[in-house]
């Protein structure tokens, strides 16, 4: 697809006139999916689509329009007819003083060729693997590409073959081993494993459940729970925008100085992270920006319109200012060791449905997940059925954060809402005391 | 278009009918919008999408292949992919798809549009919104202010291998707005939510919504806010105003019905239900005064249509009537995997994703209650409307919702506003503390086009009808850290 995208483009800026600047974006996917439920095949199929987007920059007015691509021969007429169009549209705009593009050329290229099977070859090693079990999810396998053109000569292309099983093994009722295998070079045997894990896992949820009542309790938050609240953080957390509109979860760091615990460091990692490096307007997306150091907050993430508004420097950031590739420094605490720190309390495999109970306050609740696990005497000894928490994140990833683990998970994200995501996120585990359950 | 993609599918199908059922689901897609913050046009986008989805079901099996080359060479692969993957799960499937039949259907529908967002030029569209945009701002306490209004027009087309052939056109007009003012350490949101106007229709829907007199209340009472208590944290009567009603609904009726949650499907990803087949015809979900209905008939409301993206024809149904839980939402599929009734609910966020149970229209059907008669019932209390945090289990059962705007009641009066104001409680036991239903004059046809669900993931538009409701002795409780 990379040479058809830039084809393409070249069709279209041949239809430029003056000092008219234009930009193009390609988001392209040929993907397979497989849902599962109860072990066997719920929908199978196979999506391709393809995306281009133009955007004609006359001074500082500007205007963009999205189409589909595909083999049609009037695709080039197609793409001379949006230029024009968008010119007209140009002639009736003010002039957008927010308007920011990268005029500094900067080209490259990321390509990686297809290192697993088929889909309909993965999906039956999954059947054959998932025998007996109730297991339930989705393989989402295939090409994701990205590509920028610009007529100022630059020129970005990313593409890759990756896939992402992401499933659960279910025990009884809501109790279930979350667990998933994702990459771009699929073992059968490290497979294999992880589900040999998952039956393993799910002899302590087949037990009846503990129901305990509110109140504070002692906790440790594996990867993916802890996932799931900087996950909400990004959520406006880190946006330039919402620091600078006073709506981020932690405005009272901006405002009052508050700090979240020394153990925590939070960077947008785009250097170690499984997307593109270069973003919508062409700027190439810095390798680290570091967004909190040591419980400082140190930074925002900045797309060009907004710091064009607010008179700072762009540093790679998406219109939407939320992290692609975060990645959580670890701590000291080594996963060997967790069960024994945590001694009594819950073991938090997964959190869910989280949101802000007052965002400007940094006031965040949700649900345990899947399997909650009751640790006394340092070792699981039951199920426990969900529960909600309604938190302070100053309590969370302040002064109530004991510390975080010494080994790190590297998360590629499953999210396939329009399209399958490149988003990453590498962090370790916590042990937090006195975390507050409500209902 | 319609009519050489239709050749094209015809041509491509395999010439001795070797497939049990084949089917091609096309969908052309344009959207636009115009959007102004802090009091600059936002970038002009719009775009167009285009493509088809086939579906094939053969010997027990099922696959799809969604792309956007329409033309012959196209389609042929499209069915060449999709018969495949039906080959490949003939012995794997969940469902023996030997045993679903479906009839042809003939069917079309077209949203009615007064005022055509396309028939006003862009100027005019520009100063519509600019003058809702007016009417946010001019305060120094205001740090952000947005207005826009997005147009989508939709145009779809199903075909069957058996003469199947429905054709159906939606345009959509969401309106929003959005004011955020900070003073004193203080921020304070109002706004239509998330885009919880959304209706089909023109722009003669922005009379309709009160699109510029909103815009002047929300300036109103984000200042009002600022200077208001935080919430009190007791057990008190609510009054939720249909802007709440909408998650309520949504939340905790809506997706535990959901059929393919029921059966297990959505339990890696939205979850699963605490309700059980066993409890349709019996289960008392809420008071006798709760009735909700699967309604595609509504004219504005955003999933009305004639068939469902499965191509069953849809009509309006009682999901639960007088409190007692009635049928699921489950198309037809669902339907013939549980073995019982649902609705015409199997729905795609486009060509590119395949149809899953959905919550389309549902509504709570009106009472008989004033406004002024359901909050003068309350001895201690508070109304509260426009939602702004949503959290609820897997399960859908313990929830918490957050909305923007609170005020006390007391002695059947409204009195003090109050911010932040949260509330939590159990979808199980929530409905059955409803003791007021407001009448037609309390109602408001409401709609969001961002329910998640599925995977591969799916964002779709929902329709919610309601009338403000009260509910007897909920946790009511306000924000800070």
């Amino acid at each position: 697809m990379k040479a058809r995208f830039f084809e393409l483009f070249e069709l279209a800026d041949a239809a430029r006139q003056g000092k008219e600047i234009l930009l193009a974006n390609y988001t392209g996917e040929d993907s397979e999916f497989v849902r599962f439920n109860h072990g066997k095949v719920r929908q199978p199929g196979s999506v391709a689509q393809h995306a281009l987007s133009l955007e004609l920059i006359d001074g500082q007015r500007h205007a963009s329009v999205d189409l589909s691509v595909s083999e049609h021969p009037e695709q080039g007429a197609e793409l001379r007819a949006a230029v024009q169009s968008l010119r007209e549209v140009l002639a009736f705009l003010p002039e957008d003083p927010h308007l920011l593009y990268s005029e500094e050329p900067c080209s490259s290229s990321v390509e990686a060729a297809r290192a697993f099977p088929a889909g309909d070859e993965l999906m039956l090693h999954i059947v054959r693997a998932a025998t007996g079990l109730d297991l339930v999810g989705l393989l989402a396998a295939g090409e994701v590409s990205r590509g920028f053109a610009n007529s100022l000569g630059q020129r970005n292309w990313f593409s890759r073959h990756t896939f992402n099983f992401d499933f659960s093994v279910y025990a009884r009722g809501d109790r279930a081993v979350k667990s998933g295998y994702a990459g771009q070079r699929w073992d059968a045997s490290v497979f294999e494993g992880i589900v040999q894990a998952a039956r393993r896992d799910l002899i302590l949820l087949e037990q009846p459940a503990k129901t305990i009542a509110p109140g504070d309790y002692d906790v440790y938050l594996a990867p993916p729970a802890l996932q799931e609240i900087v996950d909400l953080l990004g959520w406006g957390g880190f946006s330039l925008k919402s620091h600078q509109t006073r709506q981020t979860p932690f405005l009272r760091m901006l405002t009052e100085g508050a700090r979240l615990s020394s153990k925590l460091t939070l960077v947008e990692d785009t250097a170690n992270g499984a997307g593109p490096g270069f973003q919508a307007s062409g700027f190439i997306k810095p390798e680290q920006v570091t967004l909190i150091e040591a419980g400082e907050l140190k930074g925002a993430l900045a797309s060009p319109r907004s710091a064009k508004e607010y008179g700072v420097v762009p540093n790679g950031a998406s219109d939407q200012e939320i992290p692609a590739a975060l990645h959580v420094h670890p701590g000291s605490l080594a996963v060997a060791d967790v069960m024994q720190r945590l001694d009594r309390g819950l073991f938090i495999n997964n959190l869910h449905y989280l949101n802000y109970s007052d965002r400007p306050s940094g006031r965040i609740t949700g649900m345990t997940r899947f399997a909650t696990l009751w640790v006394e005497g340092g070792r699981a000894t039951s199920a426990v059925n969900v529960m909600r928490f309604d938190e302070s994140l100053f309590r969370v990833l302040g002064e109530n954060l004991v510390d975080l683990t010494r080994e790190q998970a590297f998360r590629l994200a499953s999210d396939t809402y329009g399209g399958r995501s490149t988003a990453s996120v590498r962090l370790p585990g916590a042990l937090i005391r006195g975390f507050r359950l409500t209902l | 278009m319609w009519p050489s993609i239709e050749r094209a599918f015809r041509e491509a199908l395999p010439a001795d009918t070797e497939l049990a059922f084949c089917s091609l689901r096309v969908v052309e897609s344009e959207r636009d919008s115009v959007q102004i913050r802090q009091g600059v046009l936002e970038p002009m986008n719009r775009g167009v999408d285009r493509g088809g989805m086939v579906t094939v079901r053969h010997q027990g099996g099922y696959g799809y292949a969604a792309t956007s080359e329409l033309s012959l060479s196209g389609l042929r692969s499209a069915i060449r992919s999709a018969s495949r993957w039906a080959q490949q799960t003939r012995a794997t499937s969940v469902f023996d798809w030997n045993s679903f039949k479906q009839e042809a259907v003939r069917a079309s529908y077209q949203s009615v549009v007064g005022q055509p967002w396309l028939g006003t030029s862009l100027q005019d569209r520009i100063s519509l919104v600019q003058r809702a945009h007016a009417e946010l701002v001019g305060a120094s306490e205001i740090v952000d202010s947005r207005a826009g209004v997005s147009w989508q027009r939709d145009k779809m087309l199903q075909l069957s291998h058996d003469g199947g052939r429905i054709e159906q056109e939606f345009e959509f007009i969401a309106p929003d707005l959005s004011v955020v003012a900070h003073a004193n350490g203080v921020t304070q949101t109002r706004s239509l939510g998330m885009v919880d106007r959304m209706r089909q229709g023109g722009l003669e829907l922005l009379e309709d919504v009160r699109f510029w007199e909103r815009a002047a209340t929300l300036k109103q009472e984000v200042l009002e806010l600022l200077k208001a208590p935080n919430c009190p944290s007791e057990a008190m009567d609510v009054v939720l105003m249909p802007d709440q009603m909408i998650l309520q609904i949504h939340e905790s009726i809506g997706h535990p019905l959901e059929l393919d949650r029921i059966l297990g499907d959505e339990r890696n990803y939205a979850g699963t239900s605490f309700v059980t087949q066993e409890m349709f015809g019996s289960y008392q979900y809420g008071s006798p005064l709760l009735n909700v209905t699967f309604d595609p008939t509504v004219a504005t409301e955003v999933a009305s249509y004639a068939t469902d993206d499965d191509g069953t024809l849809a009509q309006k149904e009682y999901v639960i009537q007088k409190g007692i839980l009635q049928r699921p939402l489950g198309g037809a599929i669902s339907q013939a995997r549980a073995g019982m009734l649902g609705t015409a609910n199997a729905r795609a966020s486009s060509w590119n994703r395949p149809p899953i149970d959905r919550m389309a229209n549902l509504n709570l059907e009106v009472g008989d209650q004033s406004l002024s008669q359901l909050i003068s019932a309350v001895e201690r209390g508070i109304l509260l409307k426009a939602n702004c945090s949503w959290s609820i289990d897997d399960s859908r059962n313990k929830f918490q919702f957050g909305c923007e705007w609170g005020q006390l009641i007391e002695n059947g009066k409204l009195r003090q506003v109050v911010r932040n104001p949260n509330y939590r409680g159990i979808s199980a036991t929530f409905w059955r503390n409803l003791t007021g239903v407001g009448d037609a004059s309390t109602r408001e046809v409401l709609g969001t086009p961002f329910c998640g669900k599925g995977e591969p993931n799916q964002a779709i538009r929902v329709g919610h009808a309601s009338p403000a409701c009260r509910f007897r002795g909920v946790d009511v409780f306000g924000g800070d850290a």
